[in-house]
């Protein structure tokens, strides 16, 4: 039986994940953790995070947790949802300039208020609600049709270096990245957990995926 | 090519049961809340929101359940209001598999509890309900002020102001009730809900009054809610929310379909 981890380091709820990761393949051992060893055993990884990017930095450090993550993500299918998605770049905006984990060169900067949509009606912020997903090539949106729906809600969104990094694109109304990924590493900025069938499509592509693209 | 309205479902539910919003006279039963929620995610609801309405303390434990039943299977956003007045009540709520929780009450007799709750758990799960009505008079300027205790009780606070206040204390979303058209299926107070969404920068729920499909695209082109709430048109199975979600885009609403 193959695992995966939720890595748990006190920044909002797991169990909307966890659940989700069961319902998608039932033959999978779901845990949630912030043990190093048994982050270290699993098969695969999810590093989930809502709340905000100053106390999402301090807990990864204050728990070691930070470390693990660098390690995991040379040697195993890693999974990272919304904040976990933006600890992955360089630094973000939040919070003054808060420094990251680095393993996508780039920043995470702050929606601009006061933007409209094409009918001049006022974005609001948070970015809520259900968005189009332009996706590029990757094994994890097998069987996901091109412009789904996905459930986001945030107010800051990664803006990577590489352009290679981005996987997928959203529009609030300029294009932004929301899916990053490289080599076993795969990230995106909404929450599949909360994206009825193509989310659970998305997290059962994870938990069949061998980190390859 | 952009973020679609949202349809939110609620479900009014009294000891374990959903029944027809609290205004009508005559409790109607509705049925099982965990096979209605099953219903509305199959049909497309962007979320559902459950209110809880049981009275006494004591058999607030159920709706935890439905809750923890819901989350296992249905994977949308879920929303819980409804006797929330504790940091531990929130607790309680996302344990059970909410990812948002409605605050009500609690937040108009101790507005730091907001703040406290958005800090703890982040803005993104704190919905901040507000109870409204028309207090001005006609050929005044329009006025509503938050009420409490159903509709029952004027506080004397300004809507506006005090949406305004509880974005700045930490709320994620604003779910706006016009206490004035709740359970009238009259549509809802547009300008009520176009007063709130223009003054916060945070997504608004517009609530109470809708009888009919028109109603909800009316809240969202006149309102400028980012998202509707019905109960009672969608229990009865009187509009599907696929048929609801076709109506707006037919009106030239993006939605998810």
């Amino acid at each position: 039986m193959s695992s995966v981890v939720v890595i748990d380091y006190g920044m909002g709820n797991l169990h909307s994940i966890a659940k989700a990761l069961q319902h998608a393949d039932s033959g999978v051992e779901v845990r949630i953790s912030a043990d190093p060893q048994v982050i270290a055993q699993a098969d695969r990884v999810v590093f989930p995070g809502v709340g905000a990017m100053r106390d999402c930095m301090q807990a990864l450090h204050d728990t070691g947790l930070a470390e693990v993550i660098q390690q995991v993500a040379v040697s195993k299918p890693l999974l990272g949802i919304c904040l976990g998605m933006q600890a992955l770049l360089t630094d973000s905006e939040e919070g003054g300039k808060t420094a990251c984990l680095n393993l996508f060169p780039g920043h995470v900067r702050r929606f601009a208020d006061n933007l409209t949509d094409a009918n001049g009606q006022r974005l609001k912020i948070p970015h809520m609600g259900w968005n189009q997903v332009q996706q590029l090539n990757h094994p994890l949106w097998r069987g996901i049709p091109q412009n789904s729906r996905f459930y986001f809600v945030h107010s800051y969104y990664a803006v990577p270096d590489k352009a290679e990094h981005t996987i997928a694109t959203s529009e609030y109304p300029y294009p932004f990245t929301c899916a990053i990924a490289r080599d076993n590493v795969f990230a995106v900025q909404f929450h599949p957990e909360k994206s009825q069938s193509v989310g659970l499509q998305l997290l059962q592509n994870f938990l069949s995926w061998d980190g390859s693209c | 090519m952009s973020l679609a309205k949202r349809i939110i479902p609620c479900l009014d539910v009294d000891n374990g049961r959903v029944v027809k919003g609290v205004k009508f006279v005559d409790i109607r039963d509705a049925g099982d809340p965990v096979e209605i929620a099953r219903r509305y995610d199959r049909e497309g609801a962007d979320e559902i929101t459950f209110l809880d309405i049981t009275a006494t303390h004591d058999d607030r434990d159920t709706i935890v359940h439905v809750v923890e039943q819901v989350a296992s299977e249905v994977f949308i956003p879920l929303t819980v209001g409804g006797g929330i007045r504790k940091l531990d009540d929130i607790r309680r709520m996302l344990n059970a598999g909410a990812d948002k929780v409605g605050i009500n009450s609690a937040a108009v007799f101790n507005p730091e509890f907001v703040q406290q709750a958005a800090e703890k758990f982040g803005s993104q799960c704190i919905v901040v309900a507000i109870d409204a009505k028309k207090v001005s008079g006609d050929g005044e300027p329009p006025r509503w002020e938050i009420f409490t205790h159903g509709g029952r009780k004027p506080t004397g606070i300004n809507a506006v102001e005090w949406a305004i206040k509880m974005q700045n204390f930490g709320a994620g979303e604003i779910l706006l009730t016009s206490m004035d058209r709740d359970g009238t299926k009259s549509g809802f107070d547009l300008p009520l809900t176009r007063a709130i969404s223009e003054a916060v920068n945070i997504p608004v729920i517009a609530s109470g009054g809708v009888g009919n499909l028109d109603h909800l695209a009316d809240g969202i082109i006149d309102g400028k809610a980012d998202a509707v709430l019905a109960a009672s048109i969608f229990h009865f199975a009187e509009y599907s929310i696929e048929q609801a979600k076709r109506h707006l885009q037919a009106r030239g609403i993006e939605v998810r379909l």
